[in-house]
């Protein structure tokens, strides 16, 4: 009984091992602290290297203009691109601005909606990774109340 | 304090399946103080692990700055009737809750 209690644990190990190895980029932006940088440029260095960022007319980003309620700014990142992997929001002047990353399966369309908390006044960006490289839209949003001071 | 199952509405649009998502989360950033100036610990929604027919389709990394109660909504390219969809989180202090769902 005993041995196969052990051998119980190996194999729930390397399920657990497959899972992160299945999705290696999100996971490394939560072991690495892409979450916990303070710069949009060190966002992006932990998202995506060195891979260059093309600016990209193909990313439908909706966002409002102005937000009277920084607190709950409903965001949608969506594209046409096709093999789409990742999808990053990123807000600048936010203290952490990395909102969040969205690892996009195979059978899952790359559209994704949420609402995010926007400080103040600030440059949103929104990154899609497909095929290897790096695609960003930018907008810009109002805040008339902020939505982390409380 | 309780944790709330996550409420699921999902809609069946030809083959593509619209999944949209509530989960009861107070989404503490860490940096709020109370009345007595105390900061509050930071509490939020860190993974959302989404899956259709039990196979996973989407996973999403939360930081604080997702609102509370966080909405999320995304697509699935093919889903039919009868289809399962499970949508599961687990926050920063390792509290986790999930919902399911059966489209028609």
């Amino acid at each position: 009984m005993k041995t196969n209690f052990s051998r119980r644990w190996f194999v729930k190990g390397l399920a657990a091992v497959a899972v992160i190895a299945s999705f290696p980029g999100a996971a490394f932006a939560r072991a690495t602290g892409a979450f916990k940088a303070d710069k949009t440029d060190s966002v992006v260095n932990v998202l995506f290297g060195d891979l260059p960022i093309e600016a990209s007319s193909q990313i439908t980003f909706r966002l409002p203009d102005i937000a009277e309620n920084g607190a709950v700014v409903p965001a949608t990142v969506a594209t046409e691109i096709e093999d789409v992997t990742q999808i990053a929001i990123v807000i600048d002047e936010n203290p952490n601005p990395l909102s969040a990353v969205f690892d996009i399966g195979e059978s899952s369309v790359a559209d994704v909606s949420t609402r995010i908390k926007v400080g103040k006044s600030s440059v949103a960006r929104a990154y899609v990774k497909s095929r290897g490289r790096v695609f960003m839209t930018i907008r810009e949003v109002k805040v008339t109340i902020g939505g982390c001071g409380g | 304090m309780t944790v709330k199952p996550v409420k699921i509405r999902g809609r069946l649009k030809g083959v593509i399946a619209n999944i949209k998502c509530l989960m009861p989360h107070p989404m503490e950033t860490g940096t709020r103080r109370d009345d007595a100036g105390e900061l509050i610990p930071a509490h939020y929604i860190r993974t959302v692990t989404c899956l259709h027919n039990d196979s996973e389709v989407m996973t999403a990394h939360w930081g604080p700055s997702v609102s509370k109660d966080p909405y999320f909504s995304f697509k699935i390219k093919t889903a039919s009737v009868g289809d399962s969809i499970k949508v599961s989180w687990v926050d920063n202090l390792g509290e986790t809750s999930s919902g399911d769902i059966v489209l028609k």
